[in-house]
């Protein structure tokens, strides 16, 4: 066996031998995402022993939650995911209506569907061009970047903000669509599909990418469960997981889409799945705005929200990312402030024990493709 | 949903039986039945993935209540275990054998609130605050205000005003 293992089973690896090197990928490398990094012990260029070490951006969220009001936590929450801060919006807001007892009005959750899959278009048009980048195909990554700022001006719009919007609030969203919204969404959305087929030409068609990304960093079937491996790498590997089609939440059940499914469970696989979710986010946004009234109430009676103190109880809440699932546990006192909101997000298993096992036996140059495919974000592990 | 409730209550000691949305129970457990608990969950009802594992400081009480929501992914049901234990002597039994990134969960809470699972793998380890040697973070009794006034000093010269005093004389200044 190399490495040699001592009496309980772990591997020996003595750096004085000069068989292994440490060293430290990140936290600030173009192959990583977000700040974290990780410790490798290599032997030639094999992985021997991976380490994530996170904490490079930990700013005490969900210990600023017990301090805060309940409206006052949605500034901080969205923070919590930078490319995709509306499902901590909706989760928050859906929390506290549960915990409340508050019947949201139809129009507002039509509208609340639409912004949900406006975000996980603009997280998608970032991460599938931009996937090649971590093999050196770096140009779809910068075509992604205007086609994502399409969506953005729609947030704009909306909203009022590009990145962080604050539109989900207890009770429903903060107005109606604004005159001509639909048409100028769906121009952008056939400008993205005609970029798809760019895409799928500059990189799905690509042999250099293909023989990067087929048959490395493969997910055995037996480690979905054990591991709490969800979304898009749950689905490359043939297992069927959707929030919005497992526990249908807003008006899910009333859309026609399926599970986009996978069989190999390497790289190229979950690169494939989030490629054909592209296809469903465009499909279900124009599902959307045929199926959504024109008009209606969209926000309903709240307490004032400076002094609303929520009933006792425990709930959770789950929605799906574009990474997988991602839920909020929320426990309220009785009193303004909540008594503990927890999150967790696929990253807080995919980024720490799959990602550690995964690159055991991997080459070095595939670290980062294999870091990517599992769409690790530092902040869901430091909340 | 009701007919495993009450399977379970014919053979643990259960109580406190809520459920907060269909299909989605908490249940409050006694802590030394837990892992007899969730091991028959698992193995036996398909409560097979581990949603949340985290820990809540009811400091009035001088406890810690630890949440555990199982997920059977075939019948789309949620059950959410408390299990309650002391502040002082916070420790609890590791279920890292049922669920690979228990681990992970485990050294978080040891790190964030100071609660120890003996036997968990690297649970010593510093997962996210490296020297750190003040109370537990989470712990509800660790002032944030007074550790960032004694850890980091304002800039001298650097007026600090109360907000609400500040924006009356803003705003009303005649008053």
């Amino acid at each position: 066996m190399f490495p040699e293992a001592d009496e309980q089973g772990m591997p020996v690896m003595d750096l004085d031998s000069q068989k292994y090197i440490k060293i430290w990928q990140g936290p600030n490398h173009p192959g990583v995402t977000g700040n974290m990094s990780l410790e490798l012990t290599i032997s030639g260029d094999e992985i021997m022993h991976a380490k994530t070490h996170v904490g490079y951006l930990h700013r005490g969220f969900e210990k600023l939650f017990e301090r805060r009001r309940y409206i006052q936590c949605f500034p901080t929450c969205i923070r919590m995911c930078v490319p995709e801060p509306d499902i901590n919006e909706y989760n928050l807001a859906r929390g506290t209506e549960l915990l409340a007892g508050i019947d949201v009005p139809p129009m507002a959750d039509w509208i609340r569907m639409l912004v949900l899959e406006m975000a996980r278009l603009q997280v998608l048009l970032r991460m599938v061009p931009g996937q090649a980048g971590t093999i050196g195909l770096g140009l779809g990554a910068q075509w992604g970047l205007y086609y994502r700022e399409l969506i953005l001006d729609r947030f704009e719009e909306l909203t009022g903000g590009r990145i962080y919007h604050m539109y989900i609030l207890p009770g429903g969203v903060r107005g109606l669509l604004p005159d001509g919204f639909k048409d100028r969404l769906e121009d952008n959305l056939k400008k993205v599909e005609s970029f798809m087929k760019d895409i799928d030409r500059l990189i799905y068609s690509n042999a250099v990418f293909k023989k990067r990304t087929k048959g490395i960093g493969i997910i055995p079937n037996d480690w979905i469960e054990p591991y709490g491996i969800t979304g898009p790498v749950a689905r490359a590997a043939g297992y069927q997981t959707d929030i919005r089609l497992d526990y249908p939440y807003l008006f899910y059940n009333q859309l026609e889409f399926d599970y986009n499914l996978e069989h190999e469970s390497d790289v190229f696989a979950r690169f494939r799945v989030r490629r054909k979710d592209v296809d469903t986010t465009v499909d279900l946004l124009r599902q959307i705005m045929a199926k959504m009234p024109d008009k209606g109430d969209f926000k309903a009676e709240t307490p004032n929200v400076l002094h609303w103190k929520v009933p006792k109880g425990e709930t959770i809440v789950r929605c799906e990312s574009s990474r997988g699932e991602y839920t909020f546990y929320m426990v309220a006192d009785g009193s303004m402030y909540p008594r503990r909101i927890n999150l967790r997000g696929p990253s807080y298993t995919h980024a720490v024990a799959v990602l550690e096992k995964l690159l055991i036996n991997a080459n070095i140059s595939d670290v980062s493709p294999i870091m990517v495919s599992l769409a690790t974000c530092p902040p869901e592990i430091e909340r | 949903m009701n007919e495993l409730i009450d399977h379970i209550k014919a053979r643990f000691p259960i109580y406190d039986v809520i459920e907060s949305q269909p299909g989605q129970i908490f249940v409050s457990l006694e802590a030394s039945k837990l892992i007899p608990m969730i091991t028959s969950l698992k193995t036996n009802h398909g409560f097979t993935v581990l949603v949340i594992f985290t820990a809540v400081d009811w400091i009035e009480d001088d406890k810690f209540q630890i949440t555990y929501v199982l997920n059977n992914p075939k019948e789309k049901q949620d059950l959410g275990i408390r299990v309650f234990i002391h502040r002082d002597d916070a420790t609890m039994e590791s279920i890292h054998h049922l669920w690979k990134h228990a681990a992970t969960f485990q050294r978080e809470l040891k790190e964030m609130f100071g609660i120890d699972f003996p036997g968990s793998p690297g649970v010593d380890d510093p997962f996210l605050l490296e020297g750190w040697d003040n109370i537990p973070p989470m712990r509800r009794d660790f002032d944030t205000k007074k550790y960032s006034e004694e850890t980091y000093f304002p800039r001298p010269g650097r007026e600090t005003n109360d907000p609400a005093t500040f924006m009356k004389q803003m705003l009303y200044p005649d008053d």
